[in-house]
């Protein structure tokens, strides 16, 4: 492969801390290297900013639930599709694009790597199908346990080790990466028409609460040393007074300790954090406590969130929370769709609108947005959106623009038809804390690469590392006053080389790159327990055979296998 | 008013996209620049020009602006599309998608209309002389936004799944229906002076159906409440009144379900 030269660049690493050092990246082969030779291709990043590739740490972009958003969402794509273009494949939709656009505009942003929150383990060759036809970014999945019968008796008679065979058997049979929990138990206990709104809320019969789901879950993590920690949307979300849920929650990770050969430090990742930090007992009195949340995730070195902030655009909900959606759908009265995943969880999808003009949604953006500028330690926080739950992926540019610009976050507000009540249920307008550039590197590479276990691979720019580096118009040392500048520098790269190869030039795609989909295959010594009870569960119960269940080598052609030995 | 004339001379292989046939595209330009205006024969993109004689004057701004097709648009889509002011006149034929999205002016069809004619319209007038096929003011696939306001009159008869999604604005079929009127509606008013077939109302929220003729199949989710004399569309006439669709969700005012009203011609 031809080396290449990104050269006179403010570079911002912040795994070595550097912060906007005139330097040059050198690459060869796919990764980066100490020195080059005079035959490089030079990339002239001189006045502009040079970071790694941005790592989303979580966003539903594949699979049976986005499918069924794109199907029963045609208008998402009316006006919204850019026509044919020559050498590429047509882009489709805004907030559930096609596959092909999803590839295109995170390219287009500088992000390498897109973590699929949650993969349905019976679904698992669909969500892989659609992975493998995103072109140029690296993409894993993230299968659901929280509300898996199997898991569910085992974490009920307190058996970890057999928790962990079998999570280890799931995750390797549907090239899975982590394990990821959606509502514990509620999801499970929808299946009977119910919810568990409480931590202590006993799953139908199952007779297991979602407090010893989520403890049982990060014992499993943590006995298989998985690279990434157990990764969990709570209960109650999105409902006004969820914190006290949320803080409880977060309190269960308090004498955990991560153990895993990934440098990763923490033991609960706790997802879109934004839709859990509501006060209030109703919407008349909804407001953010986004502060007691953030003070309490900034005490706790083992837990790591991401924002879910708001966007303020029309945009599809989906998740594994099923009654949550069903809930929603009794709030909005649009089209809802749900489906019951036998075994193993559930999804519901519903579009939804956050009006700027509706109290309730501005305080909602708010809260994502005090909960980016409240954190002490940007390696913990991220930047996400849910995409496309509190609104698409697209948006993170604008998120940056707000979390680095006080005007900017001002001009939003002047533009709310009820910007006082926001402004009383909220404690934005008195925040005065800017992100800096580094900080934000923090907040979408080094701190979710690191989190997520990849930190020798993404995240940074240190030699040895995979050669994935965007090059964004902006001036380090004369920052634009305008703030609408940052947003539009952050949506399309000037450069973006990913596995070395030039894939975005001015901001227009130049190459479909070289898609690679992660996955781990953990091991654990033989456990014949475990899989008589999976052999007996695919006979007795799932409908369909557990020879059609795994997801085959030919849906995954690109693979990059992440090993987990626990013997070894 | 300065008129462009369009004067179509070549019958296209694949339908056409004439998204830009609109007083506001049109305003300002000469008959040469419009012809050189971009349109596409399926995913070709072609030239207005290709496919029509522009000749005369448009106005400086889409309210100065008519336009004057003198021939058949059996195979041209999308006229009027999204326009805000002026006038259009089609001598013959017009297919799927005249007055779509629009939000103020005149289309005046002279013959037939294909489907989705004023889907999701906001304002302004259409009027069709001759028949509409499916989707009078329906919402766009999808979309619960259906047609906001304007009025638009068949002369003729009208197919299935008028006014879907309607919130605001006024359909009237001067003959005969289909099936399908007003499904899922929050608003707006869909009058028909022939007969329908069914499924008039089916989950309509609010809104009103006024129907002339006879409804051979009644829905069940609809209950008399009353015998109203009323004057529809300058026909005064006694219709029986209906409230619905009463297995669907409805608004309350002043702690009163508020319910989409079915009157039909006693
Ligand atoms: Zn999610």
């Amino acid at each position: 492969m031809a080396e290449l030269l990104v050269k006179g660049g403010f570079v911002i690493d912040p795994t070595r801390r550097i912060d906007g050092d005139v330097m040059d990246v050198a690459i060869k082969d796919g990764k980066i290297v100490e020195k080059v030779g005079p035959g490089a291709k030079v990339i002239d990043a001189k006045g502009k900013v040079v970071m790694a590739g941005g790592v989303d740490v979580h966003a539903h972009v594949a699979g049976p639930k986005v499918n069924v958003g794109r199907l029963f969402r045609p208008e998402d794509k009316l006006f919204k599709s850019p026509n044919a273009q020559k050498n590429y494949r047509m882009e489709m939709g805004f907030s559930i694009p096609s596959t092909f656009k999803t590839g295109y505009d995170y390219a287009r942003m500088g992000y390498s790597f897109v973590m699929e929150a949650a993969m349905p383990p019976l679904h698992s060759p669909h969500v892989h199908e659609e992975i493998h036809d995103t072109p140029i970014i690296d993409e894993a999945a993230l299968p659901v346990f929280a509300n898996n019968w199997f898991v569910l008796e085992y974490l009920k008679n307190g058996e970890i080790e057999n928790s962990a065979a079998y999570v280890a058997w799931l995750i390797t049979a549907t090239k899975g990466y982590g394990i990821k929990l959606v509502n514990p138990g509620g999801t499970a206990a929808w299946a009977w028409g119910l919810n568990c709104l409480t931590l202590q809320d006993p799953v139908p019969y199952f007779d297991i609460t979602p407090a010893e789901i989520i403890t049982g879950l990060i014992k499993t993590n943590e006995y298989l040393g998985l690279p990434h920690s157990m990764h969990i949307h709570q209960n109650n979300l999105g409902n006004p007074g969820n914190y006290e849920v949320t803080l409880e929650s977060l309190k269960l990770a308090e004498g955990y300790k991560a153990k895993n050969k990934f440098g990763r430090e923490q033991v609960m990742h706790s997802t879109h954090i934004q839709f859990h930090s509501y006060g209030g007992d109703g919407w008349a009195n909804f407001e953010s406590k986004a502060k007691e949340v953030m003070d309490y995730v900034n005490t706790q070195k083992n837990i790591t969130v991401d924002l879910g902030c708001v966007t303020l655009d029309e945009t599809t909900t989906m998740t594994a929370d099923g009654p949550f959606e069903h809930h929603l759908n009794g709030l909005n009265h649009l089209k809802w769709a749900n489906v019951d995943v036998e075994l193993e969880t559930a999804a519901g999808v519903v579009p939804y609108v956050y009006d700027k003009d509706i109290k309730v949604c501005g305080i909602q953006w708010a809260i994502g947005l005090e909960l980016g500028l409240y954190a002490k330690d940007p390696m913990r926080t991220f930047i996400t959106t849910d995409h496309p739950n509190a609104g698409p992926f697209t948006r993170y540019p604008r998120i940056i623009k707000w979390l680095m610009s006080k005007k900017a976050r001002e001009a939003t507000l002047d533009t709310f038809k009820h910007k006082d009540k926001v402004i009383d249920a909220t404690n934005i307008h008195g925040i005065d804390t800017e992100r800096t550039l580094y900080e934000i590197a923090q907040m979408t590479r080094a701190g979710p690469a690191k989190a997520l276990g990849f930190s020798r691979m993404f995240g940074g720019l240190a030699p040895g590392m995979d050669a994935d580096v965007a090059v964004f118009d902006l001036n380090y040392k004369s920052m634009p006053s305008d703030p609408e500048k940052i947003e539009q520098a952050f949506q399309r790269a000037s450069w973006f080389i990913k596995s070395g190869e030039i894939v975005v030039k001015n901001g227009d795609i130049a190459s479909h790159g070289n898609k690679r989909t992660i996955w781990v295959n953990a091991k654990v010594k033989e456990n014949p327990q475990v899989m008589r009870d999976i052999h007996e569960k695919f006979l007795k119960d799932y409908t369909v055979g557990i020879l059609n269940y795994p997801v085959h080598d030919y849906l995954a052609p690109h693979p990059l296998v992440i090993d987990v030995d626990v013997e070894a | 008013m300065p008129t462009i004339t369009l004067k179509p001379y070549k019958t296209p292989e694949l339908m056409l996209e004439c998204y830009n046939i609109t007083p506001d595209v049109f305003a300002g330009k000469k008959p040469e620049e419009i012809a050189e205006l971009e349109i596409r024969e399926g995913k070709t993109r072609v030239k207005l020009g290709d496919f029509f004689e522009a000749s005369g004057s448009s106005g400086m701004t889409a309210a100065e602006t008519d336009i004057h097709i003198a021939g058949d648009c059996t195979r041209v889509k999308y006229i009027g599309n999204k326009m805000t002011a002026g006038s259009i006149t089609v001598d013959g034929n017009a297919d799927m998608y005249v007055g779509g999205w629009m939000k103020g002016g005149k289309i005046h069809v002279k013959g037939n209309v294909h489907s989705f004619c004023g889907i999701a319209m906001e304002g302004g007038e259409i009027l069709v002389d001759g028949n509409a096929e499916n989707y009078v003011g329906c919402a766009y696939r999808g979309d619960w936004r259906g047609m906001r306001g304007g009025t638009i009159r068949i002369k003729g008869n009208a197919g299935n799944d008028i006014g879907t999604f309607m919130l605001g604005g006024t359909i009237i079929i001067e003959n005969n229906a289909f099936i399908h009127v007003s499904t899922h509606a929050e608003g707006g008013t869909v009058i028909i002076k022939g007969d329908v077939q069914g499924r008039v109302g089916g989950q309509m929220v609010k809104g009103d159906i006024y129907v002339f003729g006879n409804i051979q199949y009644m829905l069940p989710g609809f209950k008399q409440v009353d015998k109203v004399e009323k004057e529809v569309d300058g026909e005064k006439a006694t219709f029986l009144h209906y409230i619905g669709d009463l297995g669907e969700r409805h608004p309350k005012s002043k702690g009163k379900e508020i319910y989409a009203n079915l009157y039909v011609k006693a």
